[in-house]
C-alpha cells in the first residue's frame, strides 16, 4: 500500500470550491440534465406536431394526460419522492451529527420510500398494460363506440372511431377473426356494459395501452420508465451503503458521510426529475 | 454548506420547512390544473410552480445555495444548453416565408 494521499479526495479543492468526488457527481449531474432534456424536447416537438384526435390517445378530443393516466397515483408518488429526499438529507444530516444509528434509519425508510415509489409504479404500468383498445375502420354502431371528426393535414375531413375496454384474446385475434372487448369488472365501464365481439374485418388496429398504442402513451413510458431506472440505480447505491455503513462509520466516518453526501446529490436529482415529470405528464 | 455538528443542527428546520412548501405547492400544482384556463396559461403555471419546486430542491436539499464559484458557471451553461435543447422544436418550425420577415418570392 502507498502512504500518498490522492489529493482533494475529502478537503475541499480550492478551484472548484469542493472535494472532488462531489465536482465530479455535479459533473454527472450536468449531463444528467442534457439526456432528460433531450427527452423533455422530444415530448415538445411530438405534442406539438400531434395530429388532432391522437392525443394522449385515438378517439380523445381534449389532449391532456389526465384523461387515460391516474393523477391520483402520481400525486401520491410525487410526495412519497418528496418524503425520499428529505429523509435522505436528514440521514446526512444525523451523521453529521454523529448519530450513526439515527443516520442510518433515515437512510433505510429512504430505500423503503423508493420501493413504495415503484410498487405505485407497478400498479400504473399494470392498468395500462392490461386496457386494450380497438380503432375501426369506420363506424359500426358498437355500443361503447366514440368517433371523433378531425381535420387532417391536407385539410380533408378524418373519422377516428374508437373502442376501449379489455380484450379477452388479444394475443390471437388475427387468428381468431374477432377480438372480444370486456368493460371494466369494477364498474367503470367504457361505455359499453356488455362484452362486445369485433369481426377482425372491421378492425383497423388493437393495441395495449402500452407505449405502441399513441405517441403520448410511447413518451410517457420512455420518461417514466428511464426515470424508474434512476430510482432502481439509486436503491442499489443505497442498499450498499446500508450493508456496508456500520464497518465504513467505524473505519473512515467522514469519507461515508462524504459518500452519502453524494448519494443524496444524485437522489435530489432523480427528486428534481420527477417534480418536472408530473405536471407535464399527468397534468398538461 | 454548513460543516460542523451545530450547523447542520440548526439547518434541520430548514429541511422541514422546504419539505412543507414542496407539498403545498404539489397541492397547488393539482389544484390549478383544475381551472378552466387557457392551455398557454396552464402550461405556464404548472412550468412556474414546478421550477419553483426544482429551484428549492436544489438550492436547500442538495446544498447549492451554500456553494460557491465554479459550479456555478458550469449549472448555468448547463441550463442554457437545456433551453435550447426546449426551444429546439420552434426553432426547426421557424419558416421565414411565413413570418413577415421574408417576402415570399
Amino acid at each position: 500500500m502507498s502512504d500518498v494521499a490522492i489529493p482533494h479526495d475529502m478537503e475541499p479543492h480550492p478551484l472548484t470550491g469542493m472535494y472532488n468526488g462531489k465536482f465530479g457527481l455535479w459533473l454527472f449531474l450536468a449531463s444528467e440534465v442534457m439526456l432528460f432534456g433531450a427527452l423533455f424536447s422530444t415530448y415538445v416537438l411530438l405534442r406539438v406536431g400531434a395530429p388532432e384526435g391522437t392525443w394522449p390517445m385515438y378517439g380523445l378530443e381534449i389532449p391532456t394526460g389526465d384523461q387515460i393516466l391516474s393523477v391520483g397515483l402520481a400525486f401520491v408518488n410525487t410526495l412519497v419522492l418528496i418524503t425520499s429526499s428529505v429523509t435522505m438529507v436528514l440521514c446526512w444530516a444525523s451523521l453529521k451529527m454523529n448519530d450513526f444509528a439515527k443516520g442510518r434509519l433515515f437512510l433505510a425508510v429512504t430505500f423503503a420510500l423508493a420501493g413504495v415509489f415503484l410498487v405505485v409504479k407497478y400498479f400504473e404500468y399494470k392498468g395500462k398494460l392490461t386496457h386494450h383498445q380497438v380503432v375501426l375502420e369506420e363506424s359500426f354502431g358498437f355500443e361503447g363506440e366514440t368517433a371523433i371528426t378531425v381535420k387532417t393535414d391536407n385539410g380533408n375531413e378524418d373519422t377516428i372511431v374508437v373502442v376501449n375496454g379489455h380484450a379477452e384474446n388479444f394475443s390471437t385475434w388475427e387468428d381468431d377473426g374477432f377480438i372480444v372487448i370486456h368493460p371494466d369488472e369494477e364498474g367503470e365501464s367504457h361505455g359499453h356494459s356488455h362484452e362486445l365481439k369485433i369481426e377482425a374485418d372491421k378492425i383497423k388496429r388493437a393495441t395495449t395501452w402500452g407505449p405502441n398504442a399513441s405517441t403520448f402513451l410511447g413518451t410517457y413510458f420512455t420518461l417514466t420508465g428511464l426515470h424508474g431506472l434512476h430510482i432502481v440505480g439509486g436503491m442499489v447505491v443505497i442498499l450498499y451503503f446500508l450493508v456496508t455503513g456500520a464497518s465504513a462509520w467505524k473505519t473512515m466516518p467522514e469519507k461515508y458521510i462524504n459518500r452519502i453526501e453524494c448519494t443524496g446529490l444524485y437522489w435530489h436529482f432523480v427528486d428534481l426529475v420527477w417534480i418536472f415529470l408530473f405536471p407535464v405528464l399527468y397534468l398538461l | 454548506m454548513a460543516s460542523s455538528a451545530e450547523e447542520v443542527k440548526a439547518h434541520l428546520k430548514v429541511y422541514y420547512m422546504v419539505f412543507g412548501a414542496l407539498a403545498v405547492l404539489t397541492v397547488i400544482t393539482v389544484a390549478v390544473a383544475k381551472l378552466d384556463v387557457s392551455v398557454g396559461m396552464a402550461v405556464a403555471i404548472a412550468l412556474f410552480i414546478a421550477c419553483i419546486k426544482g429551484s428549492l430542491v436544489a438550492c436547500y436539499f442538495m446544498h447549492l445555495i451554500s456553494e460557491r464559484g465554479m459550479i456555478f458557471w458550469i449549472l448555468i451553461i448547463c441550463v442554457i444548453f437545456f433551453l435550447v435543447l426546449l426551444v429546439l422544436p420552434v426553432i426547426t418550425q421557424f419558416e421565414p416565408e411565413h413570418s413577415g420577415l421574408v417576402e415570399a418570392v
